[in-house]
Formats: structure tokens, C-alpha cells, sequence
């Protein structure tokens, strides 16, 4: 097994997501419609004309649809993390997955794979994003379009990971509703998305404790740092180590004789 | 020989660089003086400069700093240099706004409680003349060709057209309730007016003393009551004008020809008195509420950054 395969077989498999992408029109329409409604409707309705105060990386007074930016950035990533682990679910019913499994190279690649594919993808969605933002007066300096992308290729990877975790516990596609309630949603809301945190913590210590210790928000930090040309090291180690621990526990639940696929008939 | 020199150089180049303009903030709350390296983005200190320093100015040669200090009734002369306080002008009672003519040589100071516009001969320290002015006179400002001294009454809601030969007042023009501040375009024929409570911008031709344009300011989101306009600047070649908006805590900046509102600038809370970088490159603002200055890149037309100063920034000069 020479690199030539791996790099074939990695290439084959974002190729065939990123098309699956661009040709589902719906898709890419749908992926844009949810951040642009927060950003538009949500985000209006809580302008905050005269100001937020400053917090880094911002050097000066900002409005709330310039907060809320790296946020929904992070929101997208997050759906898209979570949609690509539902497409493994679907091709595990569907059957495709086992085509892929038979493939003689390491699981883990293959799924590593899987994970960089939904993130071009994610990459994708959150740069046009930034365009129509960019239009609506959002706009960040411009060297920092080019240093949100190693942070958004590591957040996509970190997000990615958690939702391959999440699919190696999902028996069927009904029970991805659940996901939904209990994992995109609280990760979402409690977090630097939406609310800086010292505004978190004028409400409740426990709530800002978890906004804190939520990798979500660490992410858009992450994010949120870059998109202003700085680097946020804490969010950038956290991030990592998170997506190290969700990535091991997805090969784990990925692996048939020890993990969650034991008893599932899956893969 | 040749690497001292090299060296010589490259640390004469680099202090030049380091050496860029000085911005001086008055911190009415704090009795103090701030400055400030607005390149580097940083305060580089604070010195005390008398009680409640408002108004501020440079002279032309920018050697110079003229600050009211209002609690104390005179108009402070400090070194620009070395900041070390070289003497004083009687300023009359309660001085907070006050302008400079061209030539750096009088100083004309609004005296709000007396109704006064006091005329200062900055070289001999002295009082030449004391006008009967409107009540409550506030926005002052000597027109670059040195014809007029306007003068704007806060309560009588006049500018009064001072002639500058004669120290007296030639013409009245009605404005806009509280009319804050003045501001001539640098060829002398534009006056521009803004009024606190109208939440306007007059743009008077000083031919006729006429209003010939008045701006309302309208921003989405933000209650007219919160538009309170105060300080004007014009750029050089009058293609734009800024004005504070107050508690809207924004700069309008307004195309200078066509006197059409082009954008509006989120800066610090109540933002009040604005000056420019030599260069006019940059704008300052001073914020009285958030208790900072903010930065605006006038080729991007952007805020690039709020630097906190003290309590309560009011007047600002520059340094070059």
C-alpha cells in the first residue's frame, strides 16, 4: 500500500462530497438560508444600536451582526459536522458505507477522510457566508479571510469528529432528532456564539462556566480571533485537544469488534 | 565606519518612524491631560493640567498648547514639548470652548455664564476687549482668512459674525435650537452649524449669512433624542465633513459638495469634539462617556480602534 492510495482513496471521498454538495442545490441554499436568518432576522432584532462594548479581538465599538458573525460561522460548521454524521448514518442503512469499509486501507484514514471532506465542504458554505456578510456591511480586515481558514479547518475537524462520534451511538436515522435537542442545540446557546461571555456571566456563574468549558464556543473563538488577523492560542490548544479526543473516540466507536458498532449489524 | 553609519541611520529612520503625531485629550473628570501615540495605538501618559480642562488648541507652530482649565478660570500655556506649563491667560470666568486666529496670536474665548466673548493678546498675556455676545455662548471659531470671529449662542440660538478688525458684531444669523458648534471650509466661504437639539447641520454662506442647506441626521435603530450633533471639521479640500453626533455615539460623515450624508460611524459613548491628523488621514474623536478616543481611517472610512484615555475626554489637538 503505497501513499498513491491513500492519497486516491482520501481524494475520492471528498470529491464525491463536495459534488454531492454542489449538485444538491437545496443543500447549499438551505446550509446558507439558517446563518443568513440569524443574521438578518435574529441578530436585528437585537441590534444594539449604539454599541458593544470592547472585547479582544475587537479594537473598537462594534454592532451585534458583527459579534454574531464568527458565531454563525461556527453554527455552520456545527449543522454541517452534524449533517455529514447523518449522511453516515444514512449510508450505513443505505449500504454504501460497507463499500467503503472494504476498501483495504486503515479505518481510521478512511474516516479521516470522511471528516476532511465534510469540512472542504463546511469551508465551502462558511466563505460564501462571508461574502453575503461582507455585502451587508460585515466586514473584517482583509488578511483575516485568509487566517480564518486554518481556524476553520480545524474547528470544521473538530465539529466533524463530534458528529462522527454521534453517529457511531445512532442505531437508525429517526433518532437523529435526538442529536438535534440534546447535543446541537445546548452546544449552540451556551456558548460565545450568540453573547459574549462577561454578559453570560451577569445572568448566571454556572451558565459562563459552561460557555466557557463548551469546545463550541472555543472554536469560535478560534474563529473569531482569526477573522481579526490574531490568534487565540488557549482556544486554538483546546480546540485541538478536543477534536484529538473526539476523533479517538470516533475510531473506537468506528471499530466493530470493541466499539458502539458491536450488535448494531451496521457497517 | 560604514556600519556605524549604517546604523546611525537605520535608528534616525526607525525614530522617525516612532515620532509620528502626538494627540493630546483634555479628561474634564480627571483634571488631567492625556497623550497619546495614536500609530502605536497607546496611551503614553496622563499629567495633572488644573481643574476641569475642556477646550484645547495648538498653536500654528505647534509649539504650544493652549487648555481651559474652567475651575480654575484661565487658559493654561504648556510647553508642547516637554508639557511643562509656561504661563497662563486671563481667560475670564469659566472658560471651556475658545479659538485661535491663523496667526496664533489672539485667542478669543467664550465665556457661557457672562454672555462674553473675551479677545486675548496671546503674546502680552492680555485682555483687549471683552463683546457682548447671546446668552450662553459655547461654539467659537476664526474663519482661515481671518475676516470673522463666529461665535454661537447656545440660548439665543444665533451665531453672531464678528468682524475681526474691529472686535465687534457685524451680523446675526438665526439657527437651530443649541446650536453647539462651528467650523468654516478652509477657503472661508462655508460656515458650518450643527444643533444639539434639532439634531441639524446648518451650512451657512458667508457672503450672505445665510443658511443655504440644513442636514437632519436620521440613523436606523437609534431615537432621535439620542442625535445631539456637536463638533464639525471639514477636510482641506472640502470633499467631507464629520460631525459628533453625541449620544448617537457616532460620526456622520457628509460629502461636502453635494452635502449628502455618505455614512455613519460607530464610535464611543457621546461622542463630542473630533480633530485631524496633519495629514488628515485620520480623524479623532473624543468620547465623554466610554472614556475613550477613537481612531477613524479616513481613506477606509473606518473606526480601526478605541484606546481608553481617562474619565471623561472632551477637547482634543494633534501634535505633528
Amino acid at each position: 500500500m503505497n501513499i498513491l492510495h491513500y492519497w486516491r482513496a482520501m481524494w475520492g471521498i471528498i470529491g464525491r462530497e463536495l459534488r454531492r454538495f454542489i449538485t444538491q442545490r437545496e443543500r447549499f441554499i438551505s446550509a446558507l438560508v439558517r446563518p443568513l436568518i440569524w443574521l438578518f432576522v435574529f441578530a436585528a432584532g437585537f441590534r444594539s444600536a449604539l454599541g458593544i462594548a470592547i472585547s479582544p479581538p475587537y479594537e473598537t465599538y462594534i454592532l451585534y451582526e458583527v459579534y454574531i458573525t464568527p458565531g454563525l460561522i461556527g453554527m455552520i460548521q456545527l449543522f454541517n459536522g452534524m449533517q455529514s454524521s447523518l449522511s453516515m448514518v444514512y449510508d450505513r442503512e443505505m449500504g454504501s458505507m460497507r463499500i467503503l469499509m472494504v476498501c483495504p486501507l486503515p479505518r481510521w484514514f478512511l474516516l479521516l477522510s470522511k471528516l476532511l471532506a465534510g469540512t472542504a465542504v463546511s469551508i465551502l458554505q462558511v466563505y460564501v457566508f462571508l461574502g453575503v456578510a461582507w455585502l451587508y456591511e460585515i466586514q473584517a480586515p482583509w488578511q483575516g479571510y485568509l487566517w480564518v481558514l486554518p481556524a476553520l479547518m480545524l474547528s470544521g475537524m473538530m465539529l466533524g469528529a463530534l458528529g462522527l462520534l454521534l453517529s457511531s451511538f445512532i442505531k437508525q436515522l429517526e433518532n437523529f432528532a435526538g442529536v438535534m435537542n440534546f447535543v446541537i442545540f445546548p452546544m449552540f446557546f451556551m456558548s460565545t456564539a450568540l453573547y459574549p461571555l462577561w454578559k453570560i456571566r451577569e445572568s448566571s456563574a454556572l451558565l459562563y462556566n459552561l460557555a466557557q468549558y463548551n469546545p463550541f464556543s472555543q472554536a469560535v473563538e478560534l474563529i473569531r480571533f482569526a477573522l481579526y488577523g490574531q490568534f487565540n492560542r488557549e482556544a486554538f490548544i483546546y480546540t485541538l485537544v478536543a477534536f484529538a479526543v473526539f476523533m479517538a473516540a470516533a475510531i473506537i466507536g468506528y471499530n466493530p469488534s470493541k466499539g458502539m458498532m458491536t450488535g448494531k449489524g451496521g457497517a | 565606519m560604514k556600519k556605524i553609519c549604517l546604523k546611525l541611520l537605520l535608528f534616525i529612520a526607525l525614530t522617525g518612524i516612532a515620532q509620528a503625531e502626538t494627540v493630546f485629550v483634555t479628561l474634564e473628570k480627571d483634571n488631567a491631560l492625556a497623550v497619546v501615540d495614536p500609530v502605536e495605538g497607546k496611551l503614553i501618559k496622563t499629567l495633572a493640567i488644573g481643574r476641569r480642562p475642556r477646550g484645547i488648541a495648538i498653536s500654528p507652530d505647534n509649539k504650544f498648547l493652549y487648555i481651559a482649565a474652567s475651575d480654575d478660570n484661565t487658559i493654561k500655556i504648556v510647553d508642547a514639548e516637554t508639557l511643562k506649563e509656561l504661563g497662563k491667560l486671563p481667560s475670564g470666568d469659566d472658560p471651556e470652548t475658545f479659538a485661535l486666529n491663523p496667526a496664533g496670536d489672539r485667542i478669543y474665548v467664550s465665556n457661557e455664564d457672562d454672555s462674553l466673548i473675551t479677545v486675548i493678546d496671546v503674546d502680552r498675556k492680555k485682555v483687549i476687549k471683552q463683546i457682548k455676545v447671546g446668552v450662553e455662548p459655547e461654539g467659537i471659531t476664526v474663519s482661515p482668512d481671518n475676516r470673522w470671529i463666529v461665535s454661537a449662542t447656545e440660548t439665543t440660538n444665533m451665531v453672531h459674525w464678528i468682524d475681526a478688525k474691529t472686535n465687534t458684531i457685524v451680523e446675526n444669523t438665526l439657527v437651530d435650537p443649541r446650536p453647539r458648534a462651528v467650523g468654516f471650509t478652509a477657503d472661508s466661504r462655508q460656515l458650518w452649524v450643527t444643533s444639539e437639539m434639532a439634531g441639524t447641520l446648518m451650512i451657512l454662506d458667508a457672503k450672505s449669512k445665510q443658511i443655504i442647506k440644513n442636514i437632519r441626521f436620521d440613523i436606523s435603530g437609534v431615537t432621535a433624542d439620542k442625535i445631539q450633533p456637536v463638533g464639525v471639521v471639514i477636510d482641506k479640500e472640502r470633499s467631507r465633513g464629520y460631525v459628533a453626533l453625541g449620544p448617537a455615539n457616532r460620526v456622520a460623515v457628509i460629502n461636502a459638495q453635494t452635502f449628502e450624508i455618505e455614512k455613519y460611524l460607530l464610535v464611543g459613548q457621546r461622542v463630542w469634539n473630533l480633530a485631524f491628523s496633519p495629514d488628515q488621514k485620520r480623524l479623532y474623536t473624543t468620547n465623554g462617556i466610554s472614556n475613550d478616543i477613537s481612531i477613524i481611517d479616513l481613506d477606509s472610512q473606518t473606526v480601526t480602534k478605541s484606546i481608553g484615555v481617562g474619565t471623561y475626554p472632551w477637547g482634543v489637538a494633534v501634535k505633528p
